[in-house]
């Protein structure tokens, strides 16, 4: 029971993410050809707004639901690995269309092909882990 | 039908994020693919999957809502499956052989069953996933954890993957994707 409410929160996100058109292929070409605001603006208002909620966290003025303080997990630092890795996502996500949240909400949508998509990336992930003391990071 | 609009969409996010960081969680959808990995029995080539999966759940049940969500909307909340994408949009990619943009939520360039079923299709489709999830992993993040959660939280390993996904995003629509089709 304690999973139901993340199910929930999923289904906002489904929703969202489908009604905002933000997993329709063409709204992110469109973006990376500066063609509308739309999903700059989706982009730009959530980390705004993010921004403002963050501001009351660290002042620990909001709790979890369990009275304990937000502790927000760092990313890793290092130049290689956020640039490079980043480029590699980019050139991914303009060819699919679809960033991983995306790409679970279209199997919803009923798109077989997707599948295919996710299977690519779970290999991508399975390879990072195989060749990670490889790369520079 | 319009879309729901930007204004509504990004706060609605970012209430998504505010959720999970209540229900002691950082959003993030990308590292559910090195769970599925570890899952997957990973951990037998490399110790980086040998993780305690079950820390991860509510991530997996998280994707199992966003795959009902999509369900629930393209079944019962949208009356059209257009997208009102810029005409030039539509002109720009008729031009380089994307034919009907916009007319439903995916180009069947890339994503009809035949093209999935063709040789050239399943590459792009396998090849444009892998690179998704190797540059996210690569990165530690995606859009949401990156994009959303690192630039709202102000940390920098997030803005310089950030310039990433819009370098490799440009290099792709500008330079790739009109010798693909």
């Amino acid at each position: 029971m304690k999973y139901i409410k993340f199910f929930l929160i999923g289904i906002l996100f489904g929703i969202v993410m489908s009604k905002a058109e933000i997993i329709s292929w063409y709204r992110i070409y469109e973006m990376f050809k500066f063609q509308s605001f739309h999903m700059y603006g989706i982009i730009g208002s959530a980390i705004v707004v993010g921004m403002v909620g963050m501001f009351f966290f660290r002042r620990n003025m909001i709790k979890t639901f369990e009275g304990e303080e937000i502790h927000i997990a760092p990313k890793k630092k290092g130049l290689y690995r956020n640039l490079l890795g980043g480029i590699l996502f980019g050139l991914g996500w303009a060819l699919a269309g679809a960033c991983p949240g995306p790409m679970f909400v279209l199997i919803g949508k009923g798109v077989v092909a997707i599948l295919v998509v996710i299977f690519g990336a779970t290999l991508g992930a399975f390879c990072y882990g195989l060749f990670k003391h490889k790369l520079p990071h | 039908m319009q879309p729901w609009p930007w204004y509504v969409a990004g706060p609605v996010i970012a209430f998504i994020m505010f959720l999970l960081f209540y229900f002691g969680e950082r959003f993030g959808v990308s590292s559910n693919l090195e769970t599925f990995c570890s899952i997957g029995g990973a951990g037998k080539f490399t110790d980086y999957f040998k993780i305690d999966w079950k820390q991860n759940i509510w991530n997996l049940i998280f994707v199992l809502g966003a795959i009902a969500g999509g369900f629930i909307a393209s079944q019962y909340l949208t009356t059209t499956d257009a997208v009102a994408i810029n005409p030039q949009t539509v002109k720009d990619l008729a031009a380089i052989g994307i034919d009907n943009a916009g007319a439903t939520y995916l180009p069947d360039e890339i994503f009809s069953i035949e093209a999935m079923l063709s040789a050239k299709g399943f590459l792009i489709l396998i090849v444009a996933g892998f690179m998704v999830g190797f540059g996210a992993r690569w990165a530690g993040g995606c859009t949401s954890g990156h994009a959303i959660v690192g630039l709202s939280n102000l940390e920098l390993p997030s803005l310089i993957s950030v310039i990433g996904f819009f370098i490799g995003g440009l290099v792709m629509t500008w330079l790739i994707i009109p010798l693909l089709f």
